[in-house]
């Protein structure tokens, strides 16, 4: 009894130091409140122009085609990639903010497992992306007067929550990176982020592309996570049919966030023999 | 068992090439960053309930000292013992225990200090509800104001920063408190906050506290032990009394910062010396 209620007191504390993560990141949010108007402005001002290249492919092309099917399915790469930004900026940010503030000694030195750290980090990630991206989608749909009637938004919704489980286990992979190149490391995973998003058919279908990029989709979490969406959003696919790749997208999360949380340690441990943790880099 | 056992600890920065990958180390020599012993082969402890100063030039070590007991570095030699654990093996439950002050107060800055102390507070295992209270009570009483503890940190003076990062170390209640210049840039008066504090923290909890200081006195009155390090080194170590009588007496008596100027100041003439033949 003593171990179990040792053993549920310590989950109890980790859980909680997790939520110090989720509320912080809450409370820059609102202290940032004008940064974030913009942010949702870029956003949303992004994702409408790239809609717009369907709106106008038959001013374009001269040749007849369904506007309406086409902005839908441009907008749906247009919110996964903004949405993956969001989370991988967040995520990264648990090393460049921090380094910036001058806080990263302090949080590294605070007596919580890694996994904690990154957990807290993740959950504020994730519900924000999803909220910045339910009122972007918002808003182009109201904007082009887009008929979703017999869309499975909750289906989309989903497919986006089973991706994320297995886009955090990047985002972690990705953490490493500011870790590591304190002057360039954000960048660097802006440059991970368009790869994988380039294989994973963001604009197209991935059968446009060449053989060996295919090959690559199959192992893009982004891939099953735009397909379902667009089976929802385009097609109104029932669960049935969803639920299949949302399954895979969680199994590659089971993997890919164990991989990310062992490859973030590691980094860790180099920082600290090098001492590249320290704010100055 | 001793607070602290730093035993022929050393340190160094900078880039030998690459012993994972050393094909792709740098071939020319010129390249390479030479290795610099940042900490070289320093032992001491401290006992608890001791306040243990460290007293050193600017890049003498004291800084990564202070990081390597934190777990915020890894020794390439000797180890770190804070109350018998491992700073390298176990450094979980050694930073149960510990807290540190550094000299930049390092805060969320848009955040106001509650907030920062909060979710510094839920990171050592206290709700909210358990927090506020002792912060307010805390923040008080190193003399901030009941209104600014709400308002962002950004809008505070260096000295009133730098009492809120004192605060939330002391949150914590550590047992091993790592004070890394913590009154450095501060006026008289929070100085002297600061100091009363420390010494409150020592009598009411027992906690033990290692100090770096550039301020002599400051050394001087709170300290029962001071080592002076230089270039990665302990160069003397020994009860303020003791260091002082070291020095010949003259028309008056000697001073701490005699001592340190003996010290360091000679050894970076010989070092120099020694460079320029």
């Amino acid at each position: 009894m003593t171990v179990v209620a040792a053993a549920g007191k310590a989950v109890w504390r980790e859980l909680t130091a997790s939520y110090a993560f989720v509320e912080r990141n809450f409370n820059l949010t609102r202290r940032y409140w004008a940064w974030e108007v913009v942010w949702l402005v870029y956003s949303i001002a992004n994702a409408l122009a790239v809609t717009y290249i369907g709106a106008g492919m038959e001013a374009i092309t001269g040749v007849k085609v369904d506007t309406a099917h086409l902005v839908l399915y441009l907008l749906i790469g247009s919110l996964v990639w903004g949405y993956l930004s969001m989370v991988f900026n967040s995520i990264s940010e648990t090393v460049s903010w921090e380094r910036w503030e001058g806080t990263i000694e302090y949080t590294f030195m605070a007596p919580i497992s890694r996994v904690t750290h990154l957990l807290g980090q993740t959950i504020f990630s994730v519900v924000y992306g999803l909220l910045f991206s339910c009122v972007t989608f918002l808003v182009v749909v109201l904007f082009f007067r887009l008929d979703v009637a017999g869309a499975n938004l909750l289906g989309a919704l989903a497919a986006l929550g089973a991706g994320s489980v297995s886009f955090i286990g990047f985002g972690i992979m990705m953490a490493v990176l500011p870790l590591l190149y304190p002057e360039r490391g954000t960048q660097m995973t802006h440059v991970m982020e368009a790869l994988l998003l380039l294989v994973s058919g963001v604009y197209y279908p991935v059968t446009v592309l060449p053989g060996w990029m295919q090959a690559i989709a199959r192992f893009s979490p982004a891939t099953y996570a735009l397909q379902s969406m667009r089976d929802a959003l385009l097609d109104g696919a029932t669960w049935g049919h969803l639920l299949p790749s949302l399954g895979l997208m969680v199994a590659m999360g089971l993997v890919t966030i164990p991989v990310g949380v062992w490859v973030f340690s590691r980094a860790e441990l180099y920082a600290k023999r090098t001492g590249r943790l320290k704010r100055t880099g | 068992m001793q607070a602290l056992e730093v035993q022929s600890v050393s340190k160094k920065f900078g880039r030998e090439g690459s012993r994972h990958f050393p094909r792709f180390s740098r071939k020319n020599a010129a390249d390479e960053k030479k290795p610099v012993y940042a900490v070289n082969d320093v032992s001491f402890n401290v006992g608890r309930g001791e306040i243990f100063g460290i007293l050193g030039p600017n890049g003498s070590g004291k800084s990564t000292l202070i990081r390597l007991m934190a777990t915020l570095l890894i020794p390439d030699g000797g180890r770190v013992l804070v109350f018998g654990h491992d700073v390298a093996r176990e450094p979980g439950k050694v930073r149960r225990i510990i807290n540190r002050v550094s000299v930049d107060a390092a805060f969320f800055k848009k955040l106001s200090p509650m907030e920062n102390l909060i979710y510094a507070a839920r990171l050592y295992g206290m709700s909210g509800a358990e927090a506020k209270p002792r912060i307010t009570e805390i923040l008080t009483r190193l003399g901030i104001e009941r209104k600014k503890i709400d308002a962002p940190v950004e809008n505070m003076s260096r000295g009133m920063q730098q009492k809120v990062a004192i605060a939330r170390a002391f949150l914590t209640s550590p047992v091993l408190l790592l004070l890394d210049e913590p009154t450095t840039g501060l006026d008289p008066r929070s100085k002297r906050d600061v100091q009363a504090f420390v010494h409150e923290l020592r009598q009411q909890h027992a906690t033990t506290v290692v100090l770096t200081t550039h301020d002599m006195n400051e050394a001087e009155e709170l300290c029962d032990r001071i080592a002076i390090i230089h270039g990665g080194r302990i160069v003397a170590l020994d009860t303020p009394a003791a260091l002082k009588a070291r020095l010949p007496q003259g028309d008056r008596p000697a001073t701490i910062e005699d001592v340190f100027m003996e010290l360091t100041g000679k050894r970076l003439s010989t070092e120099e010396e020694e460079d320029a033949a």
